[in-house]
């Protein structure tokens, strides 16, 4: 009698507990993936004065941490965090978490006090303290806390040591150091001089140019999310959704052949690889007239150059696909200068509006792209493959 | 008068003691000051702080974790270049040595995680100082040298991650480093480096392109491995160090710990 009400039961938990799990494999896909995490981010900016108050920021973290244990009870789940360098992810999404939380309660707390017109947490007259002994020994404590979380740790786990280097034996799938990962994950979208060079230049260039851009004098020096939302929140796009939401990706879901597996998929070499993409280029020169039907504009991709050979052919095979960068590089600006971004323009001037855009664009094609990826099968916007160009 | 006390007491009125700490006991404000100041260490600090500055809940300390670690990387970094040959014949056996005859075989293991927490304490130091806004005046110039930090641990990192020698070393950089033959101009599958040419002669190909700069070779070798090398152990600590140096010259001279203004 027991037996049976307990296989009842197990069968029902695992009927259960299977349903959440294939949920949460076809949720793994990027599609949704991304999808997911940007909608969560965008609600997290809104009701950040409701998710810090600390009785919801301890359910939700008690929530997550019932997850992961459970996750972990699952044996695909539990060999992929455990492996040795994939623990920093594990500790990356904790501790961002964590901060990130602690940064937006006091902002919330800021913000409040702000509209009341109370002062804020980091205001105080007259409050210096001397350095030798409070800041020294606050130092020395997390320097012993430190020291000690890395003996222990390095005692626990040993580091990752794999067979010898073999230069004929390409693993399948190779990744690049975890870090790297977000930066790995745009090369399906973008060729490597883009995702692998371009990008990266960008960002680095882009944060050194932040203090040199955002002129918003508020929010020095405080935690604040009301006097600086719109820098604010574009960071936090691309910190939590193009750094640490790709790099989850990369670390915990990229498999062999680079295939998308679920947290509880076991990972089978042999799944076959995606779909063909197609470029601008087909959509305009074939499948759009296809679809309508024409019988007198059927034009195929065009070979021939133009203009007794001063214009190749890649460039009237490629002309939809020029126009739209163009008009997205350089029309685009333009109208948002003069509408949304108009009080930006007239704060930052021309030149800082210039650079602004730039990484802006650049930021903002990455998931623009995506998403045409994941609806049409958009390769290339612009494909000059003969000359390693391609968009 | 304990004997403690007294044994304290005799060894700081020794003069020994009064050649290298030039103040008394920092028991008030004038010695505490001293202390900071005549340390060159020490004096990486301003004498004194804002109070709301320090918490820990402001800072969340990860800076100077960042600062540490660095420290603590050096440190295990030069004990393990004793043990370490980077030659293609001896690294892999050299870090199994490491592990298997070397007393207290843990200097890997705390070099390799002092490493990836290095990496996300640099990471939430920047989205710490971002999200107090501490890049604005007179800041700027110190967030510049701070997202090169940033750029420089992630170098070293990465050049680290290829020392042993082991099939995750290698494909690791591999793919990494294929990022490099896709430079433009410079890549020799990089946009625009079909255009360079000196009469029929390509200017840039598989052996003169950038990625071969940096491997000193067309794919991931010994030559890699004596540049990855040295890049890690030599060229950009010292580089770091010399902005590390700078960057705290500057959170002192741009008027400390960020506050409200």
């Amino acid at each position: 009698m027991t037996t049976s009400i307990h296989s009842v039961f197990a069968a029902a938990e695992s009927g259960i507990s299977d349903t959440i799990k294939d949920t949460l494999n076809a949720l793994s896909v990027p599609e949704y993936f991304v999808s997911i995490t940007v909608v969560l981010l965008i609600i997290g900016l809104l009701t950040y004065r409701q998710w810090t108050r600390p009785m919801v920021a301890v359910t939700l973290s008690l929530l997550f941490i019932a997850f992961y244990v459970w996750s972990a009870l699952d044996e695909n789940f539990f060999k992929i965090i455990t492996k040795p360098d994939n623990i920093p992810i594990t500790m990356m999404i904790v501790f961002t978490a964590l901060v990130t939380w602690v940064a937006f309660r006091q902002a919330a707390i800021n913000d409040a006090r702000l509209e009341k017109g109370e002062p804020l947490i980091e205001s105080g007259a007259d409050d210096k303290v001397l350095v030798w002994p409070d800041l020294v020994y606050t130092e020395l404590i997390a320097m012993v806390l430190c020291t000690v979380v890395l003996v222990v740790w390095a005692i626990v786990l040993k580091a990752p040591l794999e067979p010898p280097a073999n230069p004929t034996n390409i693993p399948n799938p190779s990744k690049a150091p975890w870090y790297f990962l977000g930066l790995q994950e745009l090369l399906v979208y973008f060729d490597p001089w883009i995702a692998g060079v371009l990008l990266p230049s960008l960002i680095i260039v882009g944060l050194i140019a932040l203090p040199f851009i955002d002129k918003n004098p508020r929010g020095n020096g405080y935690y604040t999310f009301k006097q600086r939302p719109f820098v604010i929140s574009t960071f936090m796009f691309g910190w939590m959704i193009m750094w640490i939401v790709l790099i989850v990706l990369g670390t915990f879901l990229r498999g062999p052949n680079w295939n998308i597996f679920g947290p509880y998929e076991t990972w089978d070499p042999h799944r076959p690889a995606a779909l063909l993409n197609i470029n601008i280029s087909d959509v305009f020169w074939v499948i759009t007239p296809d679809w309508l039907g024409f019988e007198w504009w059927k034009p195929g991709l065009p070979t021939k150059a133009a203009l007794g050979g001063y214009m190749p052919a890649f460039l009237i095979r490629e002309a939809p696909g020029i126009v739209l960068l163009s008009g997205y590089f350089f029309v685009l600006p333009v109208l948002l200068a003069k509408t949304i971004f108009r009080k930006i323009y007239h704060e930052i001037g021309f030149t800082r509006f210039c650079v602004f855009w730039l990484l802006m664009s650049w930021m903002f094609i990455v998931p623009i792209k995506m998403v045409l990826r994941w609806m049409f099968n958009l390769k290339y916007f612009v494909a000059v493959t003969e000359y390693f160009v391609n968009i | 008068m304990s004997l403690f006390d007294s044994v304290g007491n005799y060894v700081r009125q020794s003069q020994i003691w009064g050649s290298v700490f030039r103040h008394g006991v920092p028991r008030d404000r004038r010695t505490r000051a001293m202390a900071v100041l005549s340390n060159v260490f020490l004096h990486l600090h301003p004498v004194a702080v804002r109070k709301s500055g320090i918490r820990l809940s402001f800072t969340w300390c990860m800076g100077g974790l960042t600062f540490f670690l660095f420290l603590a990387e050096t440190i295990t970094g030069v004990l393990l270049m004793f043990y370490y040959r980077p030659v293609v014949e001896y690294a892999y056996a050299d870090i199994i040595g490491l592990r298997a005859h070397v007393t207290l075989g843990l200097l890997r293991e705390i070099h390799r995680w002092g490493a990836h927490a290095m990496v996300i304490a640099i990471w939430l130091h920047m989205l710490r100082v971002f999200l107090t806004g501490s890049y604005k005046p007179p800041r700027e110039f110190n967030w510049s040298v701070g997202v090169i930090l940033l750029v420089l641990t992630l170098l070293l990192s990465f050049t680290g991650y290829l020392l042993p020698w082991d099939q995750l070393a290698i494909w690791a950089i591999t793919v990494g480093s294929n990022m490099a033959r896709a430079t433009p101009v410079l890549g020799h599958e990089g946009p625009g480096a079909a255009m360079m040419f000196v009469g029929e002669v390509p200017l840039i190909h598989a052996g003169s392109d950038a990625r071969f700069l940096l491997l000193g070779g067309t794919a991931v070798g010994p030559g890699a491995l004596l540049r990855f090398y040295v890049l890690h152990c030599i060229f950009i600590p010292l580089v770091a160090a010399v902005l590390i140096a700078l960057h705290f010259w500057r959170v002192r001279k741009d008027g400390a710990i960020s506050g409200p203004l």
